[in-house]
């Protein structure tokens, strides 16, 4: 018979306030097995703790349950203390009776039956907890980071720094990502590129990391510490190993109308092409859409020009398997398609432009040469238009736009504003905006600094029609403070577009079986207190893809992302879960069902030999299970024909014990 | 007094199907709406006056005649508020608080003209009669 | 005759990694929903035994509800399969037996559908207790 004790968790008011603690308490008392049941101010607290601890040894107790909490919290913290006071870790169950009780329940009388109720139930279960031991996995020193953006760069150079060997993956050609496309940044207005390009140069010298550009991971398979990683190397047709950069193909190809996405379509690249002058690796790729060699086997002008004999035309794609302790997703960001807001006739001019496209023709190394002109006539524009808030705060259409606040438009479309009435002070500049939100250092002063000393229209209200006439944009709008209906003939309207996860994340969501939100947006294991892990053990988050975010917020979540694998990786030993299987061989009867439904091929079959009752020796063939590859889920329990399968920490008994408290 | 305000605005609420209380206050039904200049009060304004229960002056006023059920406001709303839905749940509270049509169906042919837009004549249809 | 609100007995078996914290999700933003609802937590829905969902009907319970990861996104990669497979035989077996399809359910709240999982748990409350107590699989030796 266990020996239980029951400690019954004010938390302040937030369970005292729906639940008659004092009840609860003297109701567990007379449960099978309970020696004492006791009530606290804040069971988590030192105090509270130290209360728990005192009263194990006191009473010799054998399992505890603390009425608490969601487990999801503290019982990690509950275990500690078990184990603090010299009692198996694993014998303490949690009642969750904030989360799932106090806070969804309004009235003292129900919430203190239910608290009973789940109190019971944890009773029941540890009555039949057995103590557990977590075995060990080793950990392969070695973090992988998804994405090379910013976040991406500042994960692995700070990984690296500790000492790690760290492998970048990045879809695109070279690393770099969306700041690389940036003009200028907010709120100081440095210059992207000079504050981002020593980055890209720091993590290509660098001899911890491995940069597979042009790449895509396919395959995730094992666990913290020992995944198992497949990349995609997809041919480039040019050896990145011989191409020296010297950009001489690039000039001399023939193919020279290739939509060149690095400037978002607004100018043409070459067929063979290194996407912008800072990009690392400096490579040539090929574009096997529109090579005129790969597609009909006449050209070759690349491979003659060629002076290092780098130009590989039956390169394929390579598959390499790598192994890694911890995994980085920074897969980062897109602007939403502008295509479904017909009212702002995106689709209908060019002189319709969203912010990143902007951000390019005001660069310097952009179609233009940093010269603001309009996309369709090249005229300089003297009305510009900016509407915020283009597909964010958005519920109307979930295919149309988001739901929520894209964070980062204010900021920038009051540094094109701002840099626009600077290089520009004859042109008159509108912003259209709902709410403009600033939090953040200097962000404020940033904005108003737009209003006050460069003289940026800003008006309450929002665009409700663009309409193209001649080489005008009619734009009409509303102005709420004055009471008006605004009607201005614009020659420019900047769309401050919604920013999306990229669409790589869902699929690799589903290989890292990490949890995603309904926006794609990676979820994180605690919104506050674990911002940036994933709540698959190993994985972590890093910049946009778990939430819209700035350059500085960015970087230090890759920072804090980093940190995590380093603590990570700096240890030998990884303690697994002990809630694993376990196969009573006596009445496993050798289906091989259980073997069949295990997602992780942690069962396998083997042939032992048992002394029967009557003396002699039989040989049958059991299910085992490898405790180290096991996860706990429990599908093999349920496929268990003879009852011989069990999941330690979740037993059949346990949880039918649970059911009956319940149902009593 | 205070009880017949309350029961006309939800039953303004019921006949619209609209919420007020998911407006944002961003004014594109206010950018949007080609009759604003005829307005005395604007959709925008017929949204959140609903929701305070401030319908006297909506219900005495002209704007609410001006309004061309064109939807675009409608339409374009980011958060599904359908401000041209309350306008028309207001119309037809006045009209059946008076018992009686602002325009009976026989004068309505007088009044057309060629250029009219069809969509304009069965809006007038669904504004002018119960 | 004296009548007492009914008041009925559910069971929700709620997979630890989505459904468990989507229920959480639910009592950090105060999202009420009926107090019949007694929630068991597993490490995924495919650990619930068809057998856990007959004793509970056999203990008294008027319905059980299971919800887990939503399909494709399950921690354990495919456990939520089985969960479908084997309740969609269960579910027709109980229908076999007489007790009424809309006592069980399979529903996927993710961990971030604190809203999804209160409005499941009140409209399932709602439901099973309009179909009243559940007498066909009681055992009424497990009564006190």
């Amino acid at each position: 018979m266990q020996r239980i004790g029951v400690f019954v968790c004010h938390c302040g008011t937030n369970i005292a306030g729906t639940v008659d603690v004092k009840a609860v308490a003297e109701a567990l008392q007379y449960e099978p097995g309970v020696v004492i049941s006791k009530e606290y101010q804040y069971m988590c607290s030192q105090a509270g703790q130290d209360l728990i601890k005192e009263a194990i040894k006191e009473n010799n107790l054998t399992g505890i349950v603390v009425c608490s909490c969601s487990p999801r919290m503290h019982e990690a913290t509950f275990r500690k203390t078990a184990a603090a006071a010299g009692l198996n870790p694993y014998m303490v169950e949690i009642a969750n009776i904030r989360e799932q009780c106090s806070w969804v329940h309004k009235d003292i009388p129900t919430g203190t039956e239910k608290a009973i109720i789940l109190g019971k139930a944890a009773v029941a279960k540890v009555n039949l907890n057995a103590p557990l031991t977590p075995g060990e996995s080793p950990v392969t020193k070695r973090a992988l980071v998804i994405g090379g953006g910013i976040a991406g760069i500042q994960t692995a150079l700070d990984i690296a720094d500790a000492g790690f060997p760290v492998d970048i993956v990045e879809t695109k050609p070279t690393i770099g990502g969306k700041m690389a496309q940036l003009d200028k940044t907010f709120p100081t207005l440095d210059c992207a590129a000079c504050i981002l390009t020593p980055k890209m140069v720091d993590v290509a010298q660098n001899d911890k990391v491995r940069i597979f550009s042009y790449s895509e991971v396919t395959d995730v398979s094992g666990f913290v510490g020992n995944f198992e990683v497949t990349i995609k190397r997809r041919a480039r047709y040019v050896k990145e190993d011989i191409c020296t950069g010297c950009g001489l193909c690039t000039e001399k190809c023939p193919q020279k109308k290739v939509p060149n996405e690095f400037n978002l379509g607004m100018d043409n690249r070459r067929a063979i092409y290194i996407p912008f002058a800072q990009a690392v690796p400096k490579v040539a790729t090929i574009d096997p859409d529109y090579c005129t060699m790969l597609k009909s086997g006449k050209c070759g002008v690349c491979s003659k020009v060629c002076t290092v004999g780098a130009i590989d035309y039956q390169a394929k794609d390579e598959y390499l398997t790598e192994k890694y302790g911890a995994i980085v997703v920074a897969t980062g960001f897109n602007p939403i398609s502008m295509e479904k807001f017909d009212e702002f006739a995106y689709s209908q001019s060019k002189d319709v432009i969203t912010s990143l496209e902007l951000e390019r023709l005001m660069n310097a190394a952009g179609p233009t040469g940093g010269t603001l002109l309009r996309p369709s006539d090249g005229e300089h524009p003297h009305t510009i238009v900016f509407v915020q808030c283009v597909g964010s705060r958005c519920a109307s259409c979930a295919e149309k736009g988001k739901e929520y606040c894209s964070k980062i438009c204010c900021m920038y479309t009051a540094k094109h504003a701002m840099l626009i009435r600077d290089k520009y002070p004859d042109t008159d500049v509108y912003v259209f905006y709902i709410d403009v939100r600033t939090p953040g250092k200097n962000f404020d002063e940033f904005y108003r600094r737009a209003v006050e000393e460069y003289g940026v229209h800003y008006i309450k209200g929002m665009v409700g029609k663009v309409s193209p006439e001649g080489n005008k944009l009619k734009v009409r709008a509303s102005d709420l403070i004055d009471g008006k209906q605004l009607h201005i003939d614009a020659d420019l309207v900047v769309l401050a577009a919604a920013i999306e996860p990229d669409k790589s994340a869902r699929p690799l969501a589903t290989m890292l079986t990490a949890s995603m939100d309904t926006n794609d947006f990676f979820t994180e294991a605690h919104p506050k207190l674990r911002p940036v892990e994933s709540p698959t053990a190993g994985v972590f988050l890093s910049g946009a893809c778990q939430g819209p975010k700035d350059i500085p917020e960015t970087v230090s979540q890759a920072g804090a992302a980093a940190s995590k694998v380093i603590g990570l990786l700096c240890k030998d030993k990884l303690t697994g879960n002990p809630c694993v299987a376990h196969s009573d061989e006596w009445m496993c009867n050798g289906c091989s069902t259980c073997e069949k439904v295990c997602p992780y091929g942690a069962i396998t079959y083997q042939d032992k030999e048992f002394r029967m009752p009557d003396r002699t020796v039989k040989v049958r063939r059991v299910a085992s299970v490898n405790e180290a590859v096991c996860q706990g889920c429990g599908a093999c329990t349920v496929a268990c024909m003879s009852g011989a399968m069990n999941l330690k920490g979740f037993t059949n008994q346990q949880i039918m014990a649970e059911v009956d408290a319940i149902c009593k | 007094m205070e009880n017949k305000n309350e029961r006309r605005k939800e039953q303004i609420l019921r006949m619209s199907g609209v919420n007020p209380k998911k407006c944002m206050r961003c004014g594109k039904c206010s950018g949007t709406c080609p009759s604003y200049d005829e307005m005395e009060y604007h959709p925008h304004q017929f949204v959140s006056m609903v929701e305070s229960g401030d319908l006297e002056p909506l219900m005495s006023s002209p704007s609410i005649y001006k309004c061309l059920s064109c939807f675009a406001c409608v339409d374009r709303c980011p958060r599904n508020v359908e401000p041209a839905k309350l306008i028309e749940a207001l119309r037809l509270t006045v009209i059946r608080e008076k018992g009686a049509n602002h325009l009976l169906a026989d004068q309505i042919p007088a009044l057309l003209d060629e250029e009219m837009p069809q969509q304009a004549i069965v809006s007038a249809m669904r504004k002018y009669s119960k | 005759m004296q009548v007492t609100e009914y008041k009925p007995l559910i069971v929700a078996f709620c997979c630890n990694w989505c459904s468990y914290a989507g229920a959480d999700l639910a009592g950090n933003n105060r999202l009420a929903y009926p107090a019949d609802v007694k929630i068991i937590r597993v490490p995924c829905s495919c650990r619930v035994n068809p057998t856990f969902i007959l004793r509970a009907f056999q203990r008294g319970a008027d319905g059980v509800i299971i919800c887990g990861c939503h399909p494709g996104d399950c921690h354990y990669t495919s456990g939520n399969y089985y969960t479908r497979r084997r309740m969609a035989l269960l579910f027709s077996m109980l229908d076999y037996l007489g007790i009424e399809r809309e006592r069980t359910r399979v529903e996927w709240v993710s961990a971030a559908e604190g809203a999804k999982f209160a409005a499941t748990m009140n409209d399932f409350v709602s439901t099973v207790a309009a179909l009243g107590e559940n007498k066909r699989l009681e055992d009424l030796r497990c009564k006190k």
